[in-house]
């Protein structure tokens, strides 16, 4: 676990890594049927005090 | 018997701080051991006078803790006003150094008291209380832990105190943002730890099965500041009872990881934190949900990914190698995506209800923190591209961007989430004076674009000075020629910052009348109705 290791993964696997997790998670709030499951979401605030 | 533990705990404590004032290794170390003792003391007899021998009043489990909450309000509001009065201080010791009064009042112990008094002290009580008053609402569920809330307010002021006081004296570990030495931060993380576990704890026990998205930015907001603040402060103290350790990095090491703390303490405290306010306190006020709440999703996680390596933007054109420097300025610029992202859902969220606008100060105030939370990240990213950078690297351009971003963003929706929830906590219908709102808007708004506009003029022409060469190739100014050139621009800024602390005076008035159950006699904004005439 040198430097080198360390840098040489961050920006191949450990960057593949995170940029997959980022799409997958932007393109799970965008799946099929969310849409009524945010909308109900976003009132979340507004049902109560 | 109430509070048996607490005045027991707290007695041995002092007792404990007294024997470290006693065998202390340098003098400020017993200095600030005393502080601690008297500050401990105070606190037993305070609780010594509310001891009372009856059983504790049943909680009922379904009510929300507001307490803690109460007194976070008032500690926000408290520590904005000495925080700003620090900050027209300094800017006036640079105008006329006369002012700095050695050894506790000169710039170089003032500025770190204004930092933290105005970024962990007001900021960070304005965090602590929202994020306490949201999640309890959006979860639906008390807050976690019982009496560990208390602590973790109090455990806060006490972290506050200790980290002042040891400006004042002379202790500082020079990392900007996190001064204090090491037995401060020892205490602020056992404090954190506290305060994830009451938060934690109320989103797991929720009775609403979706974690509302201003809960993940208050979450992601206290872990990603515990990793900060552990990594940035690993330290070694020099002695068990002393106040000075040395850093575990060296050299550009040392620097980079200040700078990925003090860049994601900005990302991660200021932002993502006070999103978590804009994501409830703004539908709220407005009475209607979040534009897009998918796009917040997608803000959430780009707002993540992106401000973790922003860092080495402060640490262009220094040792540190090209490629960290490049990294860092092509994801500042990327983080445009998710800042502006996020400020287009807070506004849209008022489309249909812009009318309050006009009527409403504290809709006003919102959107003005918005709106300023566009303008400021629009100019952080431009100000990392490395060739505007060398002009405006360490001159005043960066203190305006910060205070445009600090006063705009951060201060004006701290205020506006003050205003919102004083009337709730303390069951009074409404503010003690809507007009005094305006008059807040209006005197902190002048006051930041005052100041703002004055230290990109002073920040430019500084800029422009040092760089300025001859043909033969020598220097045109001195530094000192350009110190000199600033003074009008300096006098200036303090008027801006004179104007935007009597703003928080006026809110500080305002809160303590409400508090207190008085309403002002006051016309309505926006006139009073027109009666209606019944037809004929």
């Amino acid at each position: 676990m040198d430097y080198h290791f360390m840098r040489t993964f961050a920006d191949s696997w450990g960057l593949l890594a995170m940029l997959a997790f980022f799409v997958l998670a932007s393109a799970f709030a965008f799946r099929p049927g969310s849409k009524i499951l945010s909308e109900n979401a976003a009132r979340i605030p507004l049902k109560d005090d | 018997m109430r509070y048996a533990t607490s005045i027991v705990s707290l007695g041995i404590a002092c007792f404990l701080a007294v024997l470290a004032a006693a065998f202390a290794h340098d003098a400020a170390f017993a200095k600030h051991m005393w502080v601690l003792a008297i500050v401990l003391v105070v606190g037993v007899i305070a609780l010594l006078r509310q001891v009372d021998f009856q059983p504790a009043p049943a909680v009922d489990p379904s009510a929300y803790m507001d307490g803690p909450i109460r007194y976070g309000l008032i500690a926000t509001v408290f520590w904005a006003v000495v925080g700003l009065l620090v900050g027209v201080v300094i800017a006036l010791q640079l105008a006329y150094p006369l002012l700095n009064i050695e050894p506790w009042f000169n710039f170089g112990r003032l500025r770190p008291l204004h930092t933290s008094g105005v970024i962990f002290a007001f900021c960070g009580n304005a965090l602590i209380c929202t994020s306490f008053y949201v999640v309890q609402r959006t979860s639906r569920a008390r807050l976690f832990g019982g009496d560990l809330a208390w602590f973790v307010f109090w455990g806060y002021q006490l972290f506050i105190v200790m980290a002042a006081t040891g400006y004042l004296l002379g202790i500082t570990e020079s990392r900007e943002y996190a001064e204090p030495e090491w037995y401060v931060d020892i205490w602020l993380t056992v404090v954190w730890v506290a305060y994830l576990v009451v938060f934690l704890g109320t989103v797991i026990k929720r009775r609403e099965p979706h974690i509302y998205v201003a809960n993940w930015f208050y979450l992601a907001f206290i872990v990603t500041i515990a990793m900060l603040h552990i990594v940035n402060n690993l330290s070694m103290p020099v002695s068990f009872l002393g106040s000075k350790s040395y850093s575990a990095f060296s050299g550009v090491q040392d620097a980079l990881t200040e700078w990925w703390y003090g860049h994601n303490a900005v990302g991660f405290f200021l932002t993502a934190g006070f999103l978590g306010m804009l994501y409830y306190f703004v539908p709220k006020q407005a009475n209607r949900p979040v534009y897009s709440y998918r796009l917040s999703i997608i803000h959430f996680w780009a707002l993540i990914f992106l401000y973790i390596w922003a860092g080495p933007h402060h640490l262009h054109f220094t040792a540190l190698p090209d490629w960290a420097q490049t990294l860092g300025m092509v994801f500042s610029v990327m983080l445009w995506m998710p800042s502006w992202g996020g400020m287009i859902n807070g506004l849209m969220t008022l489309s249909g209800a812009w009318d309050k606008l006009r009527t409403d100060p504290i809709i006003r105030m919102m959107v003005a923190a918005i709106a300023f939370y566009g303008m400021s990240t629009f100019e952080g990213p431009m100000m990392a591209v490395k060739t505007v950078n060398s002009l405006s690297h360490y001159t005043d351009w960066t203190i305006g961007h910060v205070h445009s971003g600090a006063l705009g963003w951060n201060g004006l929706m701290a205020f506006s989430a003050v205003y919102y929830m004083t009337p709730k906590l303390w069951n009074r219908p409404a503010l003690y004076s809507m007009r005094m709102v305006s008059w807040h808007f209006w005197l902190a708004t002048l006051g930041i674009v005052v100041y703002a506009a004055v230290m990109w003029v002073s920040g430019i022409q500084q800029g422009l000075m040092w760089r300025e060469h001859d043909e033969q190739g020598f220097l045109v100014y001195s530094f000192v020629e350009s110190v000199a050139a600033l003074h009008p621009y300096y006098l200036i800024r303090a008027l801006g910052g004179l104007l935007y602390l009597s703003g928080a005076l006026v809110m500080a008035w305002n809160i303590t009348m409400t508090i207190l159950g008085h309403q002002r006699d006051e016309a309505p904004i926006g006139g009073l109705l027109p009666s209606l005439q019944p037809a004929e």
